[in-house]
């Protein structure tokens, strides 16, 4: 049995909590809110502090939901029965919201709630109006007080009477772009992408740097990386800039160091640098890379100390101390592990030592640096031949614009 | 100009077909698994057509669909792989009686190797019961497959019940062979949970050599032919990419039509059907309601004479008709299928198939209805009583 939801109570998150920012976040939330749910014209935003109220008229549920689940900001929602202030009505909507949830609870209350001080029944009536009635009619369910499986809320308002009781989790954090603008590492792997969605939903603005390494990479890393990003815009709201480098040359001179055991080292600290000079030019105030401490030998504490350095702005880690299991659930949750696992080849999987340094000397990284002359001029030509794309869910990629649309 | 009313057994391609599958061959040469860029755009294009497909199939996915050379690979692949690939899990199989010959007969050539068979019977309308489909199911089932409408009579199999039953009994893999449904019925492979389910490009005005495979995400199952990783390995060889984009373009335009194309021809068959029960020496094969009987195809028998003899001079007044199905119509045998309908003989093999395409219209039946009177008061004198 399904209910049929007139409206749908949205539940902010943390950020209410911080005094004069409040009502930037707030008003962000409703911008991304609309966004979500634009094509559905019919369906009605109202906020009232610290609560968003979805009016459906008729728009559908489902469909809704799944959007708001992706919102940023939004810790949870409630869809709603609305219905006149009269007890026999809300009696039938609160059985209607207690049958139709997915599994039948063993225990639940009543929480009403008379705000409308005109109608005759108060909170603690109502309590026991709804609830009995509920009881009767479900046979075996019991009231607990202190623990229910389901609080089945009755909100009594001037305008008609609320009647909910699913709690719909969602994405939770700060709304996209409220906590500024970072630079996140984006290397086609299962990681950075993850990197990425924690990023966003913590409320970072974000811009991509991808380093591509044609011809030892294939076109199919780089559209590879243009899908990661595709799927990641979903959840901004917003178009997501890509910035695409050839790493080739610098990539080439780090082989011909001399170093074997180092050279994920020495790229690792070029791409930083040239990260960090993208950042710089678009405002970012951070990087993003998706390490995991110890999953791989530029992972190690060593490896970060020395790689780190080599930037200045804040390296921000969202995955530092996730396990793997942890990492893959998100991106399949995301809908990037299958884009991820596709085979092709980043830049970082070329030239691999058979043993690369897991606790890299940062004196010898930095003499071997400026022993290899132009450096400096490559990561200059790299950032200055930087191809960039702005990336949102509606580009199709190099398959869905295959042939001619005639064909099709 | 000729009547064809053979569509059960190929279809004209449609003229934006022809132009796409010319198109593409002239432009697309290069083989999707080289490197190279040329390649790679073949390779696209592949993936745009198998996406094309899946988004036609609410509730399926591009990476679930394979494409095949036609019906009859995708039923052999489908159903041997299934059989071969889970027989550890058990040894029985379950199909019916009226399926056709590629799913039949490799029924019989798994039960040569050892697999135990049931098929189940029809009714008199051609229609299997689900009820017997679950009758037959035992602990060691692990294969149903029935096909959706059949080829010779366009009796419509109760897909979705038998889904339904399956789902409550894991495990057991469910093929449905579509080829003579997909466009003139709706198909919903997800939604009745099928596994497998196999399609035909030219029954739907597309090329020959294409067919689809639907392999529902998690069936495993082996391939029969190896010897290239292409089409998940179940259907190694270089992809045929102008006639597998044409195809999808074939697929979309009859499932996108499909709903008028049934309506339509309902009506022709209702206006057929009304003209073979006014001759009394024909008799209808199959059933007249549209729940049990799909619309573009109409069988019927003149006990007592030659199949043979009528689709001769049906053709001699320009209509083009076919006995049994045109898979197994050089054989002298009666239809396996008008058998296990009416386990009549002479009924058996005296059927004619008659099914319509999108040209035909009220002047078509009107000609046909009127040769159909004539061919039989000729031969009328000829009968054999026996």
């Amino acid at each position: 049995m399904s209910m049929n939801p007139d409206m749908i109570l949205i539940r902010f998150g943390e950020f209410t909590m911080k005094g004069k920012n409040r009502g930037k976040f707030d008003k962000r939330l409703e911008q991304q809110v609309r966004k979500a749910i634009r094509a559905y014209e019919n369906a009605e935003i109202k906020s009232t502090y610290g609560r968003m109220y979805i009016t459906l008229n008729g728009e559908p549920y489902e469909e809704i939901a799944a959007k708001l689940k992706d919102v940023f900001g939004i810790v949870s929602f409630s869809p709603i029965r609305q219905v006149a202030s009269e007890l026999e009505t809300i009696r039938g909507a609160a059985l209607e919201v207690m049958q139709s949830l997915p599994e039948r609870p063993s225990t639940f209350k009543v929480s009403a709630r008379r705000v409308d001080k005109k109608y005759p029944h108060d909170s603690q009536e109502m309590n026991h109006l709804v609830g009995g009635y509920v009881l009767r009619e479900m046979l075996g369910l019991q009231v607990d007080v202190r623990k229910p499986q389901v609080e089945l809320r009755v909100e009594i308002q001037p305008e008609g009477t609320y009647v909910y009781s699913s709690v719909v989790p969602a994405a939770g954090g700060y709304p996209y772009g409220t906590n500024g603008k970072a630079m996140l590492l984006l290397s086609g792997g299962i990681d950075s992408p993850v990197a990425g969605y924690l990023g966003m939903r913590q409320g970072l603005e974000i811009e991509a740097v991808h380093f591509h390494s044609y011809p030892y990479t294939s076109d199919k890393a780089k559209e590879k990386v243009i899908d990661l990003v595709r799927r990641l815009s979903r959840f901004s709201g917003a178009p997501i800039k890509l910035h695409l480098v050839s790493f080739t040359d610098i990539q080439t001179a780090l082989a011909q160091a001399g170093q074997d055991s180092l050279i994920i080292t020495l790229m690792r600290r070029s791409m930083l640098r040239i990260a960090e000079r993208l950042a710089e030019t678009s405002g970012a105030l951070g990087l993003v890379s998706g390490d995991s401490l110890g999953q791989v030998a530029s992972q190690t504490l060593g490896s970060m100390n020395v790689i780190g350095r080599a930037a200045e702005l804040p390296l921000l880690r969202p995955l530092i101390t996730m396990d793997k299991n942890e990492i893959i659930r998100i991106a399949r949750e995301i809908g990037t592990y299958e884009t991820s696992i596709l085979p092709y080849e980043d830049c970082c999987t070329l030239f691999v030592p058979k043993s690369p340094s897991t606790n890299p000397n940062l004196t010898i990284v930095q003499k071997t640096e400026q022993r290899i002359e132009g450096l400096d001029a490559m990561i200059e030509e790299a950032v200055a031949g930087t191809e960039l794309m702005i990336i949102s869910p509606e580009i199709r990629n190099v398959v869905e614009t295959a042939g001619e649309d005639s064909w099709f | 100009m000729m009547y064809y009313f053979d569509h059960c057994a190929s279809t004209p391609p449609h003229e934006e077909v022809i132009r796409t599958m010319a198109e593409v061959m002239a432009k697309h040469y290069a083989n999707p698994s080289s490197l190279h860029r040329s390649g790679q755009e073949a390779r696209n294009l592949l993936e745009r057509a198998r996406a094309a497909v899946a988004a036609l199939f609410p509730g399926t996915e591009a990476k679930e669909w394979i494409f095949t050379s036609g019906g009859t690979e995708g039923n052999n692949i489908a159903i041997a792989g299934a059989a071969r690939q889970n027989r550890k899990r058990g040894n029985h199989l379950i199909t019916s009686e009226v399926e056709h010959p590629s799913v039949y007969d490799t029924f019989k050539a798994l039960e040569r190797e050892g697999f135990r068979v049931t098929y189940v019977p029809v009714d008199s309308r051609g229609v299997v019961s689900a009820a017997d489909v679950e009758a037959a199911l035992t602990d060691e089932t692990i294969l149903v497959s029935i096909m959706h409408v059949n080829n010779e009579v366009g009796a419509i199999q109760p897909i979705a019940d038998i889904g339904r039953l399956l789902k409550q009994r894991r495990g057991i893999l469910f093929h449905v062979d579509g080829v003579q449904s997909v466009g003139k019925l709706p198909v919903d492979p997800a939604g009745w949970n099928v596994d497998l389910f196999t399609a035909s490009a030219h029954k739907v005005k597309g090329p020959r050599g294409v067919g689809l495979l639907y392999v529902r995400q998690g069936t495993a199952i082996a391939p029969l032919v190896v010897g290239g990783s292409q089409e998940r390995e179940l259907r190694p060889g270089t992809e045929n990419v102008p006639a597998i984009v044409a195809s999808a373009k074939a697929f979309r335009m009859a499932m996108e039509s499909q709903p008028e194309r049934a309506e339509r021809m309902q009506r022709l068959r209702e206006r057929l059907l009304g003209s073979i029960e006014a001759i009394p020496e024909l008799v209808l094969n199959g059933g007249t309601e549209p729940a049990s009987a799909a619309p573009h195809v109409v069988n019927f028998s003149y006990p007592g004479m030659k199949p043979e003899v009528i689709v001769h001079m049906l053709e001699k007044h320009r209509i083009l008709a076919s006995t049994k199905s045109a898979c197994s119509s050089k054989s002298e045998e009666p239809s396996r299928v008008l058998m296990a309908m009416h386990g009549s003989h002479e009924r058996a093999a005296s059927g004619i198939r008659l099914s319509f395409g999108d040209e035909h219209g009220e002047a078509d039946l009107e000609w046909l209805c009127s040769m159909l009177r004539k061919v039989v008061e000729k031969l009328k004198p000829l009968e054999r009583k026996g």
